[in-house]
């Protein structure tokens, strides 16, 4: 297929329904208002469920009950919509329901403004609803990324019956970029996508030995099976931490002094830095973790080379992701951070001026 | 010989979990023996919500869903959109539908979803032990208006049925009594006609049952029915608000 160019919001919608997305339930919020209105304008053209929902809350809960009947069904919102959410995010881990949740940041906190920012880091991976669980979390950096997440994002829901968030920003969703799609599924194939989920879903019965009496369900009001409940969630979400941390290396090497870790539209910048420095006959890589959870923090640690004097963070925000990459590096070097806040995205001499100071 | 009064299909054998002399458990028995006789029982999917009737997904021999307080209404809708040739009801209580879920329940409603609601009135928070609800009476006494409900500091009683009756899209809404034998028979009707009018698709339909919660209201459960006749029945007043079949609009 040729690529199209397409702004963030419209492409990761779009990759969504070629993945099979039917079920699409959100409430309007700026930076994301290009997504809702992609899914108004093309659900029904497929045979899909388009609905504007009455709040946040209520988008969450269409979805558990969506996800819970083995359908892929997707969620979007920004910052303070995202908030709203958590209870139902909640559930939906509690319950193991399977659905994809897109968060195009904005800065905040409260109503904040509309500009993008990475704010939401630690809301998105370590936890930001009650109790124990964890999202798979998942950072695109392009729009080719944020589109290529969408399908990612519902192969993983489906496999490990979990929630999975995608993190973006207001510049990714607002950017335009040239994007390839993946080819449609076909109505047949998204038929047997929603089978994989009959053993436990809301689905129709049938007399005999076949009857089912499944429960979407995430009270257990007896501790000692509560218990049992949150330690299978974590041995999955062990299997998870093995099998799905993805990560991208920009430029490390052993010539490496710095090593920088950042992701999504903050890691493009430093990227930039990074190519500068390089032209100046200064080696510096950079770690873009893709799952920020589960986070490559064996990564990290394993590209610190021999002549690495720093790891520098960069983020769009006062310094979150920043405390992952301490747990990485775990003393062996210093760790230095860098952010911009309020919608305010760093530049990529500001970056570089950062990076030279370290030589 | 001839069996006139079995345990409906619909229902589990996990034993009720409510006080003696509740009326939650007619209520689900009212609800199970007509999605017995509808014919529904392999189409049919639950919502319940948190409230006394949290456990209801172990009570109702099909697949059921447990929800978020006061969100059911959410939750049928996503699950009925993702499944349209099921039938889905959900089970709510005042607190649930009439406080924290008014939202869901307005615009549920107002969409016209294709579901049914059991909207179980018992003028008080059961579950968390006796607080007041939004359906609590004037001057009511509960552990959180222990001076009695006043009016003119937290307002009156919501009335559901006749609130979502102010929208167009509601195909039916009637409030009925679980108070005696006589109006239980009735009760049953209008869970019937709810539950014809799902299984035709015909749109949004509404049963509110006028309750009682012997447990918190502190008084035993014959009492309990007198108390709710002399004071709910008064101020929630059974009759059918809405009925598109039959021209009531
Ligand atoms: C978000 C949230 N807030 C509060 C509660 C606590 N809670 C559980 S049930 C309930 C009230 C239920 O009352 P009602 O809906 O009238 O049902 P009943 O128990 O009377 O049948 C409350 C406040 C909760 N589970 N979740
Ligand atoms: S607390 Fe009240 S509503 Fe709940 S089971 Fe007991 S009597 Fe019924
Ligand atoms: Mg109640």
């Amino acid at each position: 297929m040729a690529k199209v160019l397409m702004k963030g919001n419209e492409a990761v919608a779009e990759a969504a329904i070629r993945a099979g997305c039917r079920l699409y339930f959100a409430y309007p919020i700026t930076p994301q208002s290009e997504l809702i209105e992609y899914m108004a304008k093309m659900m029904p053209t497929v045979n899909g469920c388009f609905l504007q929902a009455e709040s946040e809350v209520a988008a969450i809960n269409m979805v558990y009950g969506a996800g819970g009947a083995g359908k892929r069904v997707m969620t979007s919102s920004s910052s303070p919509g995202i908030s709203l959410k958590q209870e139902g995010i909640s559930y939906c881990a509690g319950a193991e329901i399977p659905c994809v949740i897109v968060n195009v940041q904005r800065g905040g906190p409260g109503l904040g403004d509309i500009q993008p920012g990475q704010a939401d880091y630690f809301q998105a991976v370590k936890g930001g609803g009650h109790g124990d669980y964890q999202l798979i979390v998942l950072a695109p950096s392009s729009v080719q990324e944020f589109a290529d997440m969408a399908s990612d994002a519902f192969d993983l829901a489906d496999k490990y019956r979990n929630p999975v968030l995608i993190l973006a920003d207001g510049m990714l969703g607002q950017m335009m970029e040239p994007v390839e799609f993946k080819p449609k599924k076909t109505d047949e194939e998204i038929a047997i996508l929603g089978e994989q989920h009959n053993s436990w879903c809301i689905c129709p019965n049938q007399d005999g030995d076949k009857k089912h009496h499944h429960e979407i369900n995430s009270l257990e009001i007896d501790p000692l099976v509560l218990e049992k409940h949150v330690i299978k969630l974590y041995e999955k979400y062990a299997i998870v931490e093995k099998n799905e941390i993805r990560y991208e290396e920009y430029n490390v090497s052993d010539d490496n002094e710095v090593l920088c870790v950042s992701f999504g539209t903050a890691s493009r910048i430093v990227k930039s830095a990074i190519d500068e420095l390089k032209g100046k006959g200064k080696s510096v890589g950079l770690i873009r973790p893709i799952t920020l959870w589960p986070y490559p923090y064996e990564q990290i640690k394993a590209a610190i080379g021999p002549k690495v004097k720093k790891v520098y963070v960069f983020e769009l925000n006062m310094g979150q992701m920043v405390d992952d990459v301490k747990i990485a590096v775990n003393g062996k070097v210093p760790v230095d951070f860098f952010g911009k806040v309020g919608g305010i995205v760093f530049t990529p001499a500001e970056v570089e001026e950062k990076l030279e100071k370290c030589f | 010989m001839e069996v006139i009064a079995k345990r409906p299909e619909s229902l589990t054998k996990t034993p009720f979990t409510y006080c003696p002399g509740c009326l939650h458990g007619v209520a689900h028995r009212l609800i199970a023996e007509t999605i017995d006789e509808l014919g529904l029982v392999n189409s049919m999917a639950g919502v319940a919500p948190v409230g006394c009737s949290v456990f209801a997904y172990k009570f109702f021999n099909f697949d059921m869903a447990q929800a978020a307080h006061g969100r059911a209404p959410a939750v049928a809708t996503g699950m009925k959109r993702a499944r349209p040739d099921m039938h889905v009801f959900t089970y709510q209580g005042d607190g649930d539908l009439a406080a924290i879920g008014t939202a869901e329940i307005i615009h549920s409603a107002n969409r016209g979803e294709h579901i049914s609601v059991f909207f179980v009135n018992n003028a008080i928070y059961g579950m968390t032990g006796g607080q007041m609800a939004p359906t609590t009476l004037p001057e009511m006494k509960t552990s959180t208006s222990p001076y009695g409900r006043k009016v003119d500091d937290i307002g009156y009683p919501i009335r559901a049925a006749e609130l979502l009756a102010t929208l167009v899209a509601p195909y039916y809404i009637e409030r009925v009594s679980l108070l005696s034998p006589a109006e239980i028979i009735k009760a049953k009707k209008a869970v019937l006609k709810a539950l014809t009018y799902n299984k035709e698709g015909r749109g949004f339909t509404f049963v509110e049952f006028i309750s009682t919660c012997p447990t918190n209201w502190g008084i035993d459960p014959v009492k309990s029915k007198e108390w709710a006749r002399e004071n709910m029945l008064p101020f929630f007043k059974p009759g059918c608000y809405r009925d598109k079949g039959e021209g009531v609009e």
